[in-house]
């Protein structure tokens, strides 16, 4: 279910148009330019710049077999007291395989009183999300979870 | 049209955790489809949305093309006092939406 | 095999019904016994049901919210809204949804939900019919069908609907386009199996118009219909199409007893 064969599948299956509703020309999505496991790491880098990022406090709830990769629920929540000397500042979600990086940033603060927070977001396939938190202290945690996408079974356009 | 789908507490004691949540009509085209022509469906996203409570900003969000339509973002905040939550929405082709809800903190 | 056995138990049963006298409803053996009978929301991943569950987190509320201000809006040359005849809609609107598609006389067929409201706009607010799978009118029918939400769904049992329930269960039995699939070859064989990623439910709408997390909107379900047909390769139909009235009454025979779900969640 990884890598290349669903890519190709997915840009045979998605190759007509889409529904009337868009407008006058029908619309496809072409599986465009990827992003990549190097291009995440640009993404965390510009976030984190040259810390150390250590696994813990932070915690990724999103489905593990994903029921439609249009609309995954998702919620990110960091173990922390939420004081003003002990806070999250903020949460970076990222993932490997969309053709950007970056799911989302969430900007906290002390007076959050929980850090925790709850989006949608759209998975093109199968892969790893990993959400990386940002603490009053400068430092930052980070959790990897692995997701797997399936196509929908038909699609709307005509083939 | 009605774009906003907002869920506060109507009230709360001070210093209860409360969550927000927030829906927005929003399409997020993502700029990366095309039609069948070649051209692309140019990007139509919201880039960000912030919360104020009482005027002051207490969570901020960066949305992405990988955001799903009509985004939901929920979190959490401390109800320190009685008063109002300001929700703003901010996206391409000067997209702006507002959207208020009050609150009894006693 | 079965399909055969199917033939030649409805063929029997009209030649006693014949004999007799009476007119029997021909029982198809494919079809899902009452107590089987499932929403689509039973065979979804809990984090979907979740969406569907919470009014704060449902997207197709913004549309139900939509519809609510549409209903307050005066229309066409005679100015009215659908408030200014139909009141409030917690009231007057409670249960349409749950016995729709229905029998519209002047017409001499069934129309569905969104007809019904074309209908009306046509003859009482002399208003140009608002365009199919657009937010308008996905958003009134919407609020009008969410009035009905949690109601058993009770498809009116009038005798001049029977020949068009009749056609639209042919529809759905009989085998066709490319793929030679008929609709009961999943929706009444195979539900609760897979096809790639997505569990085949039983083809009960009961929570229509939909937020389909595939479309990430609001949709009918002609849409949804169109749809399948589309993935079956088979000749499809216009929205409006006589056709899929038929279809969609016949779904709703199969969705009596279920509560009405709109606006549902569906992958």
């Amino acid at each position: 279910m990884h890598g290349r064969n669903t890519s190709t599948r997915r840009r045979f299956l998605r190759l007509a148009g889409s529904t009337a509703v868009i407008g006058a020309l029908p619309i496809v999505s072409l599986r465009p330019v990827e992003a990549t496991p190097e291009t995440m790491a640009t993404a965390i880098r510009a976030v984190v710049g040259g810390a150390l990022v250590q696994t813990g406090k932070v915690k990724l709830d999103i489905p593990p077999l994903v029921e439609n990769g249009n609309t995954v629920p998702m919620t990110v929540s960091v173990a922390s007291p939420m004081t003003a000397n002990d806070h999250v500042k903020s949460i970076h979600v990222f993932n490997e395989k969309n053709p950007q990086p970056n799911l989302g940033n969430f900007f906290l603060g002390p007076r959050a009183g929980r850090a925790q927070v709850s989006t949608r977001v759209r998975l093109a396939d199968s892969q790893k999300i990993t959400a990386i938190a940002h603490l009053s202290d400068g430092s930052f945690w980070s959790v990897t979870a692995e997701v797997v996408v399936t196509l929908a079974a038909c699609t709307e356009e005509v083939i | 049209m009605a774009a906003a789908l907002i869920n506060v507490p109507k009230k709360a004691k001070r210093g209860d955790v409360i969550e927000i949540k927030t829906l927005m009509s929003h399409i997020m085209e993502t700029g990366y489809r095309h039609t069948t022509s070649g051209k692309i469906v140019p990007r139509d996203i919201i880039t960000s949305f912030a919360c104020r409570y009482n005027g002051e900003e207490i969570f901020r969000a960066d949305l992405f093309p990988a955001t799903a339509a009509n985004p939901f973002i929920s979190f959490f905040t401390i109800a320190t006092e009685s008063g109002k939550f300001d929700f703003e929405w901010i996206g391409d082709n000067g997209f702006s939406e507002t959207a208020a809800a009050s609150i009894i903190v006693e | 095999m079965r399909f055969a056995g199917t033939i030649a138990l409805a063929s029997l049963l009209a030649l006693i019904g014949a004999l007799a006298g009476i007119v029997i409803r021909p029982l198809i053996a494919a079809e899902i016994p009452s107590t089987e009978r499932r929403s689509g929301y039973t065979f979804m991943a809990p984090d979907t049901k979740a969406m569907q569950d919470d009014d704060t987190v449902n997207p197709g509320m913004l549309g139900v919210l939509d519809g609510e201000t549409l209903w307050k809006r005066k229309a066409g040359a005679a100015s009215k809204a659908c408030a200014d005849c139909h009141d409030d809609a917690r009231v007057s609107m409670k249960g349409v949804a749950a016995r729709y598609p229905a029998f519209d006389k002047a017409l001499a067929r069934p129309v569905n939900l969104e007809q019904r409201i074309n209908l009306c706009r046509a003859r009482h607010q002399e208003a140009e019919p608002l365009p199919y799978e657009k937010h308008d009118l996905l958003a009134l029918s919407a609020f009008v069908a969410e009035q009905s939400r949690g109601m058993t769904i009770t498809p009116d049992t009038a005798p001049e609907l029977e020949p068009f329930v009749a056609k639209g269960r042919d529809f759905f039995m009989h085998r066709q386009g490319q793929l030679n699939l008929g609709c009961t070859n999943c929706h009444d064989d195979n539900w609760d199996k897979h096809l790639a990623g997505s569990a085949v439910t039983q083809a009960i709408p009961n929570g229509y118009p939909i937020y389909r997390l595939e479309w990430q909107s609001l949709g009918s379900l002609q849409r949804r219909l169109r749809n399948c047909i589309t993935g079956m390769r088979a000749q499809n139909f216009d929205f409006g199409a006589i056709e899929l009235v038929e279809l969609e009454l016949y779904l709703m025979t199969r969705a009596r007893g279920m509560p009405v779900e709109t606006p549902a969640v569906r992958p």
